[in-house]
């Protein structure tokens, strides 16, 4: 082949990539590394930034200095927001799985043409809009909402118990929401599930249980992470479950940065808390990733 | 060893109840290759996972040595399977696949270590045992399929159709193969198969099953030599059908004229009770070709050359047909030629008639 015709072919393959590295500078890296270009500046006074070198954001990310004495200390409040979304984050993909994976397994168990059916079912909510779906978690939970309402009418407590506006609040809503993220893969990966294995365990003296945790789960795995994942991500940097669950009062790191690019009028501080969340994801991820693999290794 | 009375099995209600099981009485016997034989549908493979303990029977009873093993789910009965489709679990190597039942046993490690290595010996296999599943062909799936089911040394081993999915070579190999893992590890075979010729060679006993029930239990030559129905017979080889009466019965011999008037001795139905029109079943090697008249006469319609035999097709006077078949001989010319009046004789005996 030819120098030119080399050249031609090289050409071509980057005309081809070319739609792929367009959306890819533009919708990812590019905000991307305006958000750390924004970490590294200083507030203006009325929101965005002034073109001033400062790492005061990134500082401000683990430290506060005390406005009157000018002394440093850790800074409790965001620490407890990092805490609390990473807590509320993980009980949310383990109860989504808890629940999701008996699920999907039900599912996957029916008969042919009445999967569509309850697969339909547990997806009609997730084509509602997120904001009316949480008003309907509220609507049940709230003090004068239909548990507390019940729970009262029959005369099994005397005053409301309080669950909106707690952690718990936030995690039941987020479970609710994320839950199909979670149902979907495992499905998936059910659905190609082998159930005649099922069989010749239960025929090699495997228990229920056994069955289940020796073959089902070990060879459905990669939908439970893949539905761990699309739950933990998102749950993570939630915004709107616990703005109206949490009531104002239990911030979340989503709350956090809002306030940071709205009220608190400190962009450079909201992009740093940006990057961090998506430091945490990864971080996450890889040491899951990790650790699911590693099982895998010790059990073949 | 395995004895099942009155078993049953109807799958669902009312007017689509379908009757999968119905009636089913059998003793396998110690260290026995025993076959259960018939076309797809006939309730073979309901009959295994009863055993298996997959299937739930709706009425009758089961015991292996005595034990009822009915009221016991799959992982508690001494029997092990070796599927259609082999259900290897691809999770795991080789090895692991065949240990599986003896750590669900919760056998020591030492020993499923041991006794993994001389199932790998076994089925000649030991090179592959870290292979995954996935990596080895469908031959040796179906090796590691079998040792798995050995390995935990059951007092039983059930095959469902184990051998379908092999090309005609390999299955070959596996029947001689399966044949030799039965009398080393003295293990019970219940083993299903639609395949005749598979069931003739390896069994030490077939039951011939239609439709839920049993038809015929025997050894493979009492089978095929004397199937007591017409669908046996049909099923199993081919065979000559004759329209015949029934004379006289004495003990095992009957008495029947044949279409042509002619009268010989046949093999009489076990319990008897028959009389006037009966159904003679005829095996075409059995049966030989002369110039002059026999015992049935007929024009030669057809010559089928097969190498190792020849097939004489014949319309015989009434219009029935008829099959000679007989093993070619080097420098033989017989001379038929299509279109001769031929005759069709049988020894006395060779004839069964069928049960009604």
């Amino acid at each position: 082949m030819t120098q030119a015709s080399d050249t031609q072919a090289t050409r071509r393959r980057w005309l081809l990539l070319s739609p792929a590295l367009l959306i890819l500078l533009f919708a990812a890296s590019g905000p991307l590394l305006i958000v750390v270009l924004y970490s590294f500046l200083t507030p203006g006074d009325y929101g965005g930034v002034v073109w001033k070198f400062s790492t005061d954001a990134w500082f401000n990310v683990v430290v506060e200095r005390d406005f009157f004495d000018d002394t440093l200390s850790f800074s409790d409040a965001h620490l407890s927001i990092f805490w609390r979304s990473v807590k509320l984050s993980l009980m949310t993909t383990l109860v989504a799985f808890i629940v999701g994976f008996p699920t999907a397994y039900f599912i996957a168990t029916r008969p042919k043409d009445k999967r569509d059916i309850w697969m339909l079912l547990i997806m009609i909510p997730f084509w509602t809009n997120l904001l009316i779906r949480t008003f309907a978690v509220m609507e049940i939970i709230r003090n004068e909402g239909v548990v507390n309402s019940l729970l009262i009418g029959l005369g099994i407590i005397d005053q409301p118990i309080q669950m909106l506006f707690t952690e718990f609040a936030i995690t039941l809503g987020m479970f609710y929401v994320y839950l199909p993220l979670m149902v979907l893969p495992i499905y998936a990966a059910m659905e190609r599930f082998d159930f005649s294995l099922v069989e010749a365990a239960y025929d090699l003296y495997a228990s229920r249980w056994r069955v289940l945790r020796r073959v089902i789960f070990p060879i459905v795995k990669p939908g439970v992470i893949a539905g761990s994942i699309l739950v933990f991500v998102p749950s993570l940097g939630a915004y709107v479950t616990p703005r109206v669950l949490g009531g104002g009062k239990q911030l979340m790191l989503g709350n956090l940065i809002e306030l940071q690019f709205g009220q608190g009028r400190n962009w450079p501080l909201g992009a740093a808390l940006s990057i961090t969340l998506l430091a945490i994801v990864m971080v996450a991820l890889i040491v899951y990733v990790r650790a699911a693999g590693r099982e895998e290794m010790s059990h073949g | 060893m395995i004895e099942i009375s009155g078993l049953s099995k109807t799958f669902g209600l009312g007017a689509n109840a379908f009757t999968a099981l119905d009636d089913i009485n059998v003793e396998i016997r110690q260290n026995e290759f025993f076959t259960l034989l018939g076309p797809s549908g006939c309730g073979k493979t309901t009959l295994l996972r009863s055993i298996a303990g997959f299937v739930d029977p709706t009425s009758g009873s089961l015991t292996i040595e005595g034990q009822d093993v009915l009221p016991l789910p799959p992982y508690a009965r001494p029997v092990n399977t070796v599927f259609q489709n082999y259900a290897l679990f691809p999770h795991m190597t080789v090895a692991q696949n065949i240990g599986f039942g003896l750590e669900m046993q919760d056998r020591p490690k030492a020993e499923i270590k041991q006794v993994v290595g001389e199932m790998l010996e076994l089925v000649q296999m030991a090179p592959m045992a870290d292979r995954m599943t996935s990596q080895i062909s469908g031959g040796q799936q179906q090796r590691v399929a079998l040792a798995r089911a050995l390995a935990p040394r059951p007092k039983v081993l059930l095959l469902d159709e184990p051998l379908s999915a092999l090309d005609f070579k390999l299955r070959k190999e596996m029947q001689i193969e399966l044949k030799r893992l039965q009398s080393e590890t003295g293990i019970t075979f219940v083993f299903v198969t639609h395949d005749q010729e598979e069931a003739l060679t390896m069994s030490d006993r077939i039951a011939v099953m239609s439709s839920g029930r049993i038809l015929q239990i025997g050894g493979p030559k009492d089978i095929y030599d004397h199937p007591a129905e017409r669908f046996v017979a049909d099923f199993i080889g081919d065979t000559n059908f004759l329209e015949a009466t029934l004379q006289s019965v004495a003990g095992e011999v009957a008495t029947v004229t044949l279409p042509s008037g002619k009268t010989v001795a046949a093999r009489a139905v076990q319990g008897g009770g028959q009389s006037g029109a009966v159904t003679l079943a005829v095996r075409p090697e059995h049966a030989v070709l002369t110039k002059e008249s026999g015992l049935l006469d007929g024009v030669l319609e057809n010559i089928v050359y097969f190498g190792t035999d020849t097939h004489y097709h014949i319309t015989l006077d009434g219009g029935s047909a008829f099959v000679v078949r007989k093993q070619n001989q080097p420098n033989t010319g017989e001379g038929f030629e299509v279109g001769d009046k031929v005759g069709v004789s049988f020894e006395a005996g060779v004839g069964q008639v069928l049960r009604d």
